[in-house]
This record gives structure tokens, sequence and C-alpha cells, in this order.
């Protein structure tokens, strides 16, 4: 069934169980951002010490694509320095527009979001979480600047 | 059910449109998104195809059979879409790309004219980003005050404010005949008259009501009617705004140009004569003559018995859609609502929904639908949306609520 190649088991999973959905009281930094395309909304919120992501956590509603996208960043960017995680979202964009490879490694579970590159429409859901995370760390940066 | 001949037999109709003949993912297609953009039949693109293969040349310029044939059919395309609004004149149909580009051209040439600071412009939650964002930006220049009609919870306007919402400040009037997000008929000869009553003109976004619904502009006594040729049959691109000829005479164009013009000097220039003053530059001209054909169609069919088809599937998908647990938004009274239904079905989100639905051949729309009043009103994101038009038949709401079934098994 050609709807596996964006609905991946991984995917399906995140969506279902979403890991670190949730408030975090007392964040460093917390941004909300919506996909103009159809409204969906998701809150960011990280802890950050020494340019570390110590824990980040996401609230929101949308679709499957979107909401497994962010529920997998949250794993996979905690703990990670914050130059490193932005590099990881460089490279989701990059494997989202067709342009990188993923690297089975440093994805994880992102990797199912592979086949999302078919669906164009649906890019703009996979990324939103991503774009979020950017957008809540530069402030830091501007902040502590 | 009876077998009355003047009940529109959508499967006939469906042969018209080659479309049909092809498969999505190896499925018949399933198309509903008329509210989105029509199918368009054969006889409309045989019309834009012998346009360019055998008369193609610019309108009101040569002075050659070509440009005479070019000239003609496009006139005659104007004549057609009066006489089809019910208007006696052809000249009060101004040519434009579609409905949003004529609601602009109302904002622009009536608004930034005539609205002054103070004056209020009244809409309503229900309307389309194209009659809302126009008179934003004309309140913008003007100082012009913007006021909403509300909506009640089954998604009809909430008129018991209407007496304050229209007075004597309010200039002008402008609200949707059919709303594309949740399907609501809006009751204009009331609102029309109550305007009217207290000096305002109206305007009527009728880009859904005129695919669905026959129209007369002179029976609705309406100063403005904004239409798109691309949901009614038509080619995209065309399209165009009915006004009264007394405000096509008082507005300015809204694009300077070629052909609007009567004679040019260094420092100003003079119009031609409404409509073509509006009508700066080349036109769409194959695109306007295909919608003269699109609505030959349609008075072929009979725009009564386009409405009572469309009533009849919208009744059938309401009834199957709340039996299994959709939650539908806006009128469930099949005679107070066009064929745009939006809808939630179980928590399933409407992208995911359209996604699965597309795999089973079935193109439902999923989003705001450029209204996100509406959907502010009812509290949702965004909503999945099945819209008919004259070649949809029930087996097609059939196979949206089997394709609906299979989305549920899979997220489940």
């Amino acid at each position: 069934m050609a709807l596996d190649d964006i609905y991946k088991e991984t995917i399906l999973d995140h969506y279902k169980n979403p890991r670190n959905k949730r408030e975090l009281p007392g964040a460093v930094v917390t941004k909300t951002k919506n996909n103009p395309l159809c409204g969906d909304e998701i809150t960011v919120s990280a802890n950050l010490e020494d340019g570390k992501l110590l824990e980040v956590t996401f609230q929101g509603a949308g679709c499957s694509i979107s909401q497994s996208s962010a529920s997998m960043m949250t794993e996979a960017v905690a703990g990670k320095a914050v130059d490193d995680a932005m590099g990881l979202a460089a490279n989701v964009r990059g494997m989202l527009a067709g342009e990188v490879e993923p690297d089975e490694g440093a994805f994880g579970d992102l990797v199912a979001l592979k086949g999302v590159v078919k669906y164009p429409i649906r890019i703009k859901c996979a990324v939103l979480a991503w774009d979020v995370l950017q957008d809540a760390v530069s402030e830091t940066d501007t902040a502590s600047a | 059910m009876s077998e009355r001949q003047d009940i529109l037999d959508g499967e006939t109709i469906k042969r018209d449109f080659p479309i049909f003949r092809r498969t999505i993912h190896g499925k018949p297609l399933v198309y509903l998104d008329s509210a989105a953009t029509s199918q368009k039949p054969q006889q409309v693109i045989d019309a834009v195809s012998d346009f360019y293969a055998n008369h193609n040349a610019n309108a009101h310029r040569g002075v050659y059979t070509l440009g005479e044939e070019s000239t003609e059919a496009f006139e005659g395309a104007r004549a057609k879409l009066a006489t089809f609004f019910g208007s006696p004149d052809p000249r009060t149909i101004v040519f434009t790309r579609g409905t949003t580009e004529s609601l602009n051209l109302v904002a622009q040439g009536w608004g930034r004219k005539f609205l002054k600071e103070g004056d209020e412009v009244l809409l309503t939650d229900l309307e389309h980003h194209s009659n809302v964002v126009p008179w934003q930006l004309t309140a913008q220049v003007t100082g012009a005050v913007l006021r909403y009609l509300p909506l009640t919870d089954e998604g009809q306007l909430d008129l018991s404010d209407l007496g304050s919402l229209l007075n004597e400040r309010t200039k002008i009037l402008a609200v949707t005949g059919m709303s594309n997000a949740i399907g609501t008929i809006t009751p204009l000869g009331m609102l029309i008259e109550a305007a009217h009553a207290v000096g305002a003109l109206v305007a009527i976004d009728a880009a859904q009501l005129a695919p669905h619904h026959g129209i007369s502009v002179v029976e609705l006594d309406c100063d403005f009617l904004a239409f798109s040729g691309h949901k009614m049959l038509g080619p995209t691109a065309s399209g165009g705004l009915y006004a009264k000829p007394e405000h096509l005479e008082a507005m300015d164009p809204m694009f300077g140009g070629g052909e609007m013009i009567d004679e040019v000097f260094h420092d100003h220039s003079t119009w031609k004569p409404f409509p073509h003053k509006f009508e700066a530059g080349t036109m769409q001209i194959a695109q306007q003559i295909g919608l003269g054909v699109a609505v030959d169609y349609l008075s072929a069919l009979g725009m009564d018995r386009v409405r009572a088809h469309e009533e009849e599937i919208t009744r059938y998908a309401l009834d199957r859609l709340l039996s299994i647990g959709a939650t539908v938004f806006g009128p469930k009274d099949a005679a107070a609502r066009g064929g745009a239904v939006s809808f939630w079905f179980r928590d399933l989100h409407p992208h995911d929904l359209a996604q699965v639905l597309d795999e089973e051949g079935v193109a439902i729309r999923a989003g705001h639908h450029c209204a996100q009043l509406v959907m502010r009103r009812f509290g949702i994101p965004a909503s999945a949306r099945a819209s008919f038009y004259v070649y949809n038949v029930k087996e097609d709401v059939d196979l949206l609520v089997e394709a609906l079934a299979e989305a549920e098994n899979f997220f489940a």
C-alpha cells in the first residue's frame, strides 16, 4: 500500500503515543507558530543551559505528520548542543526536500519522515515543529547577546 | 423517490467531463472539491481550443477578420453572462480573473473613492478571505471601520443586532450568498432591503452562489455581484463583476494601461466608457469565451434543476455523514444550504483524512478554506470538506463514506 510510504509504523506510533507532549514549567524559551496552510498550531518549550538543550516539550494539535515530527524532534534534540540541534534541523529539512540522504544513526526515528518528500504539500506539516524550535532558540541568542 | 424527468442525472452529465475517464491510484476519480474549482465539460475545453486554433487575435484592436472574430466572441460572452445573471445590459458585466479580483475592484475602485473616515463597512463572519482582506486594505487607506455580522451555532448569520450593525454610517454591506466553508445560504433579499433602507450599497460574493443557484441581479436589486468562472464549469481566470451602471460610471479604474483609455496626455488620461475602462491590457479572451459556453451548458441544464440536484445530493451526504458519527459544521437542513459540507470525522485530522481518501480516488479539501473567521467561530483550525456539483451522484457519497471507514481503520 502506497500510504505506507508516508505513514510508517514509526509515524503512527509517535502520533498515537506522542513523547514529551506537555507543558514545561519554568521553560527558558517557549514559542508558538502555526501552519498557515491548515491552521495547525504547535508550541515548543525548552530548557537550556550552557548552549545545551536539556529538555524539550511540545503542545498543540495537528495532523499525524506534524504531531509525530514534533514528538520525534523532542526526543532527538534533548541533550544536544543548540548548534548540533540546528544542524539536525537543517538536515531534516534537507531530507524533506529530497536533498539530504538521512544518516540513520543521527536521524533515528526521524528517518520515517523521509516518505513525506513525495507529498510536497505535507512538507510544511513536517517542518512546523522544527521551525518553532529554531525560532525559540534564536530568541535566546538575541537575549544573551 | 419519484423518477421525475426534471431531476438531473449526474451519471449522464459525467460523460461530458473527460477528467472522469482517468483513474487516481487505480481507482475511478470521485471529485468532491467543486467548491474549490469545478471540472470542465468537453464543450468548454473545445471552445477554448477552437479559439486558439481558429480565431486567435487580440480583441478590440485588429482591423482584420481574426480580430473581428475574437472581439465578437469576447463581447458575445459578456452578453451571455449578462443574460445568465438577469441583467438587461451587457455593459454591466466587467470581466475579471474571478471573484477575488472583482471584490478588490469594488473595494478599491468604489471604496477608495467614496469611503471616508468613520464610514462603516459591514461584513460577516461567514466571509471568504477575498471578501475581508480587500476591505481591510481599503479601510487602512480611507479610515473606514469594518464591522461583522456574527454567526449562530447553526452557522447562520445572527441577525439579532442587525439594527445596530447596519446603521446610517454603513456605506456598504459586503456579504457572501453561499458560504464556501460551511454551505450556509444567506437571506440576500432581506439583507439588501435592510441595507438600502439605511442608504448602504450591497456587494455580493457569489463565488459559490452563482454556480449552484439561479440569480437575477434585477430581482435581487444588488449593487455589485462578484463571480468566478472556474467554479461554474468555465476556465481558470474567467469571471467578472456585475454592477449597476451608475456605480460603474462613478467608480475609478483599478488598473491603468492599454485599451482602457480614451485619450492619453502627459499629465492625465481619459477613460473609455464602462465596462472597458476597467479592462486594461490584454484580457482573458479565450477563458471568457469558454465561460460563455459554460453558462450555455448550465442554462441548458436549467439552474433550477442544478440547484435541486445539489440539494438532493447534499441531503444524502448530510444523512450519511451524520449517521456514521461525523461532526458537520453549518446548517443541517439541505434546503438552507449549498453543497459545501465541512466536517470532522472521529478525531482524524483533515489532512490525514484527505491523504487516505486520495488513496481511494476520493478528492476532498482539507484546510481552513480561506475562511479563518468561520473556523475560529467553531473553534477548529481546519476541517475536511466535501462539495458537490452537477456531475456528482449519490454513489460518490457512498464511496466517500466507505473511504472514511478505511481511514478510521488505518489510524485506529
